[in-house]
């Protein structure tokens, strides 16, 4: 080697630095430490989320640093670049030896070398010394062994080896991660990045319509580096971009054809999880004017100009919503109207604004819950008879969301079910609501007619609720509740007042009222009542929430009769103790909305959805692919081939049998004593 | 001379290439019957497969045989696995109630009774967890108390709970169908059903590495881990709902996972026994045995126990080809996952925690494996990064679904 210059030795140096195993199994190792910072920090989330968590001191920190986009960070990329650098080198520093080491069989060893193997055996062969060649080389041909034949003075040297193209194992997993590598960067946000400075794309907001979006925000078709975003799709409509989430903001990425959604379609368990969703899409070339009409799937993506088209969400694209408003309320109305609404979509109403938030089409609910004791059981038996899915579900039909905001801005969330749902033996209306979002819904059950409709108990609400015809209902009460014997006037009088004065707290405040009410006409002996005077009054509180009970159910089943009989209805036709049952799921229905001002009821609606498809142009997934494959083939080659060197040494009265392998293990301890053995018999010969 | 420990035996390994000539009767009576039982299959299901399903009938058939006749005693397993699980298929007669109790207007019909308790899909997996923890015991005795009779048990048992594992998951899949046939899914998409799977292929590795060894004496070690593994998926059955059938969502329906998932759990069962050697080789390294001359008993636990376990060498050996199968399969698992994701997320890779956690993982065998080649890291150093990788690997696996969530299917730990 000529004399280097100290910058070539430097040079030389470097690269035996980067090459070395010592660098590679720290690079690794700090890989797989930045990926856990990765990893453990959730990454790109907005801001804010960030600096509640981490707090006024370290979120800057953290931020510089880059810890909430690790992946896309120089320091990250640098260490992959690293990666590839010192794999490549590796590599080229490794190929000519190795290459060498696959070609050669080491014929011309010598026998020093040879007696010097940990594993060598020497062997006193009975066979004439002309058989001897032939019988150790067919015995090593049948054991799968590749041989040459070496004649010297005096001696013959058969060196055989066996999975010597493991090492080719060496090059396919090396240069599999450079490959991968390599694929990654260009699919990666590097590119797209790179664009985002060069070409001076900025992100914008998103918070705008289409049309006013800057063109500072635009991707043309022509640009073909890697990017992966959104398309949203409604029923019916086109759709020829795609939408990249950049950093805070959406950059927007013209695809080079358009994409028009036909029908969107779901299929569902039994369980109301959704099971298999397909977009039938036409999609029309800009150049060529082409036309495919493709079914995408999930796992069943299409692909056409290098992009690929993945089937991935759905969501609600404005359904249309028919609907009855019955109103409770009292005024110039009629009691019910119809209602039409879209979805994504608000209805001012006085002070109030009813703003519709979702549709479902289908809902299913398991209806039994399991027991602790029960769950003993889920270790004996099948799985699948213990499983809820089998059992108890329960169709409910479609159901939409609606929220009514007050002119403060505060919301009440309501969810409604269109159908008749069983519960308990008996039909209702289901209806929920909640102020707070993240509570469970509470829900009122409106018993129903006999005839499935709920017409008479929206009746009962509006003559309950309507202080005018509290009158009358009252009155018809106390001629249809007369006690057996003759009653006073007083007593009379008594009754009156307090049927209308608990209808009317009712109607202000639910059964809180009543009992407010109770409280303050049974007065409150002030100062230290005698145990036995707040007994009394204890026990008269009761008897009077217990009275006020059986007045309401029967100024309810007053409200009833006539809510019947103006709709035509007969009181007979309903079995007394169904009458009962009705009575009583009617007043509690009456105490649990009587905030509502409303009740919306679905007649029928347009399902309208939106598909989610994901558009991706991976430019690198071919390297990605062959890299992964070559990776896989490489690994097993490298583990599993092993080399094994077998070298017989022929000499006049021994014949020297040694073994050798790039790699120590047990096993070649046993490799060697099987072959020993083996060329001992074969040439006749016991060990020495 | 003879030696402390019996040296590994490799008999049946086939290192030949005309490895035809080395079968006997045996192998080739199973091959056919894997042959039979797979035209079996055909002759019974063709009307529901497509040219994939039967590909992979075909595939896993000669996976069989290849696996059977490289560790022969892996024929006899299957055998076993086979004839219980068709015959708990056949005691169903297609109605899932017969292996429950049930009320009817004539009153309480009793369950079969080797469904209810033995071979329907929970009571076999219960059987399963139960052999775990008596192996686990036997092998303690057989260490603590040199028995080498307590040893055989322990073997027996392993056996046993990887059979009833076996027929447990294959049952499920029938009761699946049973339940409803869009239902119906291989059971290898849940976290029970990972938990479960994960027991029985790390007892089947163990067993393969004691056969290979010829040795009983890791199993004290391996068992225990095999059994924290049992308890965490009892306490799932008990306290969630995940022992439940679920249908598949959308994604999770789809070849990859077939093998995707099998591949990962080879993986993480390799790395588990790698780990679990490790402790034993830090046990017994540099402990001071005495000589066979000196015919005293050794001096306290380690140097007891180094007396008895196998020699640090072996030890070493094992763990080496313990993480090189998990490593191999480990990295198929992740470019399976990554061919899943490209198919069904649209990219191969989104940095999503879970595939950063199998990164990680990944990179820290392939330290390892080149530690390994280096002069001056190896011995105690690699025995401690093995047992150190079985954290990783948990939090992988475990901890990543539990706490930092992500596109993977088996997040819902808590279930309802
Ligand atoms: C993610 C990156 C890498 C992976 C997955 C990987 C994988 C492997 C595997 C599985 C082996 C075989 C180990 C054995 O037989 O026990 C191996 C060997 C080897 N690796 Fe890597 N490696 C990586 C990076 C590197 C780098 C960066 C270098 C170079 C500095 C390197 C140099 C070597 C060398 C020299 C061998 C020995 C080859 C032989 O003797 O056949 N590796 N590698």
């Amino acid at each position: 080697m000529p004399p280097s210059s100290p910058s070539a030795k430097f040079l030389d140096e470097l690269i035996e630095l980067l090459s070395s195993m010592r660098f590679a199994i720290s690079l690794l190792t700090l890989l797989a430490i930045a990926s856990v910072v990765g990893m453990v920090i959730p990454q790109n989330e907005p801001p804010n989320v960030y600096l509640n968590r981490f707090g006024q001191l370290w979120d800057p920190v953290f931020s510089a640093l880059g810890l909430y986009s690790v992946y896309s960070t120089a320091w990250f990329i640098a260490i992959l670049a690293f990666l590839v650098l010192s794999t490549t080198l590796c590599i080229i520093r490794q190929f000519s030896p190795l290459l060498r080491e696959i070609r050669s069989f080491r014929e011309h060893a010598r026998e020093a070398s040879l007696r010097g193997f940990a594993l060598s055996a020497s062997l006193a062969p009975t066979l004439p010394p002309e058989a001897r060649c032939q019988a150790v080389t067919s015995y090593l041909s049948r054991e799968g062994f590749r041989l040459r034949v070496n004649q010297r003075e005096g001696s013959t040297l058969v060196a055989a080896k066996k999975g010597h193209w493991g090492h080719i194992g060496y090059f396919l997993a090396h240069g599999a991660i450079v490959l991968i590598c390599l694929g990654g960067l260009l699919d990666g946000n590097l590119l797209l990045s790179m664009q985002i400075h060069l070409a001076g794309k900025v992100p914008t907001s998103g918070n705008q319509l289409i049309s006013q979006i800057p063109p500072s925000a635009w991707l043309d078709t022509r640009t073909k580096g890697g990017f992966r975003g959104n398309v949203s799709i409604p029923q019916g409509q086109s759709r020829d971009f795609a939408v990249i989430a950049s950093g805070d903001g959406i950059l927007l990425q013209r695809l080079p054809f358009h994409i028009e959604l036909k029908h969107f379609n779901v299929e569902y368990y039994a369980n109301g999880m959704p099971k298999r969703y397909t977009s039938d899409v036409l999609i029309t070339d800009k150049e060529t004017g082409e036309k495919f009409e493709p079914t995408i799937e999930v796992n069943k993506p299409f692909k056409h100009r290098g992009i690929a088209l993945y089937q991935s969400a759905f969501d609600d694209a404005g359904s249309v919503l028919h609907m009855t408003m019955h109103h409770f309320w009292v005024g110039d109305h009629p009691d019910s109207q119809p209602i039409n609404a879209e979805v994504g979509g608000s209805i001012p109403l006085g002070p109030f604004s009813l703003e519709f938030t979702d549709f479902k089409p289908v809902n299913v609910e398991s209806m039994g819950g399991q027991s602790k004791e029960d769950r003993s059981r889920n270790l004996l038996g099948s799985a699948a008879a213990t499983t809820e899915f089998a059992k108890d579900m329960n169709s409910l039909g479609p159901s939409f969301s609606y929220r009514l905001r007050n002119s403060a801005g505060q919301t009440q969330e309501f969810i409604n079910y269109m159908q008749p749902i069983l519960f308990a033996g008996r039909k209702y209306l289901f209806s929920g609501t909640r102020s707070d979002p993240q509570t469970p819904f509470s829900f009122a059950r409106i018993p129903l007619d006999e005839d499935d409709s709920a017409s008479t108990w929206f009746a009962i609400r509006r003559i309950f609720f309507d202080p005018k015809r509290h009158g009358a209902l009252v009155k018809s009460y106390l001629s249809s509740n007369k006690p057996n014997n003759e009653e006073s006037a007083a007593a009379r009088e008594g009754r009156k007042l307090f049927a209308e004065n608990t209808l009317a707290a009712f109607t202000q405040d639910g059964w809180l009222g009543v009992t407010h009410l109770i409280n303050t006409i049974i007065p409150e002996k002030k100062d230290n009542p005698s145990p036995e005077e707040a007994d009394s009054r204890e026990q008269m509180l009761e008897d009077t929430i217990i009275l006020s009970e059986t007045v309401l159910s029967a100024l309810t089943q007053e409200a009833w009769k006539i809510a019947r009989e103006a709709a035509g209805k007969s009181t007979s036709a309903m079995p007394n103790e169904m009458q009962e049952l009705y009575i009583r799921d009617a007043l509690a229905a009456l105490n649990q909305t009587y905030f509502l001002p409303f009740y919306l009821q679905l007649d029928s609606f347009e399902h309208r959805q939106a598909t989610v498809l994901q558009a991706a142009r991976s430019p690198g997934k071919p390297l990605v692919y062959l890299g992964s494959l070559f990776l896989a083939l490489g690994v097993f080659a490298m583990l599993y081939i092993r080399e094994r060197r077998l070298f017989v040494l022929l000499k006049e009265n021994e014949a020297l049998v040694a073994v050798s392998s790039d790699r120590k293990s047990i096993d070649l301890d046993e490799t060697f004593a099987r072959h020993r053995d083996g060329l001992a018999a074969a040439l006749g010969a016991r060990p020495t | 001379m003879e030696q402390a420990t019996p040296s590994p035996t490799f008999l049946s390994m086939p290192t030949h290439t005309n490895c035809l000539a080395k079968r006997n009767i045996g192998d080739w009576l199973f091959a056919l019957a894997v042959i039979a039982g797979t035209g079996f299959a055909y002759h019974r299901l063709v009307h529901v497969m497509d040219g994939t399903d039967i590909a992979i009938l075909i595939l896993h058939a000669l996976l069989l045989i290849a696996v059977g006749w490289l560790w022969r005693p892996f024929r006899l397993f299957s055998v076993t696995v086979a004839a219980l699980a068709l015959f708990s298929i056949w005691l169903y007669q297609g109605d899932l109630t017969r292996s429950i109790d049930k009320e009817t207007l004539n009153g309480v019909v009793k369950g079969v009774f080797f469904l209810k308790y033995l071979l329907s899909s929970q009571s076999a997996i219960s059987w399963m967890s139960a052999f775990i923890f008596m192996a686990t015991g036997a092998y303690w005795i057989g260490l603590a108390a040199r028995s080498s009779f307590a040893e055989r048990t322990g073997s027996a048992l392993t056996w046993w709970s990887a059979v009833m594992g076996t027929v447990g998951l294959c049952v499920r899949w029938h009761e699946s169908w049973l339940l409803s046939p869009e239902t119906a899914h291989i059971p290898i998409s849940s976290l029970y059903e990972v938990m479960v799977f994960f027991c029985l292929v790390t007892a089947l590795l163990y067993l393969f590495y004691e056969n290979r060894y010829n040795t009983r004496k890791l199993g004290a070690f391996i068992l225990p881990i095999i059994s924290i593994a049992a308890v965490y998926m009892l306490w799932l059955a008990f306290n969630t709902t995940a022992y439940q059938i679920q249908p598949l969502t959308a994604p999770l329906r789809s070849y990859w996972m077939k093998i995707h998932v099998p591949a990962n759990f080879i993986g993480y069962g390799g790395f588990t026994i790698a780990a679990m050697v490790g402790v034993a080789y830090l046990l017994v390294f540099g402990a001071e045995t005495p000589s066979p001359q000196e015919n005293r008993p050794p001096l306290g636990l380690r140097a007891s126990l180094a007396g008895h376990l196998p020699e640090p060498r072996v030890l070493e050996d094992i763990m080496y080809k313990a993480i090189a199968i998990g490593f191999a399969f480990f990295t198929v698992a992740t470019i399976l996952g990554a061919l899943w994701a490209a198919e069904a997320w649209g990219g191969y890779w989104s940095w999503d925690p879970k595939e950063v956690a199998a990164l990680i993982v990944w990179l820290n065998y392939a330290v390892w494996l080149h530690m390994r080649l280096t002069r001056n890291l190896r011995g105690t150093t690699l025995a401690w990064w093995a047992f150190v990788g079985l954290f990783v690997s948990v939090f992988a696996f475990i901890g990543v679904n539990t706490f930092l969530g992500g596109l993977h299917s088996y997040g819902n730990v808590s279930g309802s």
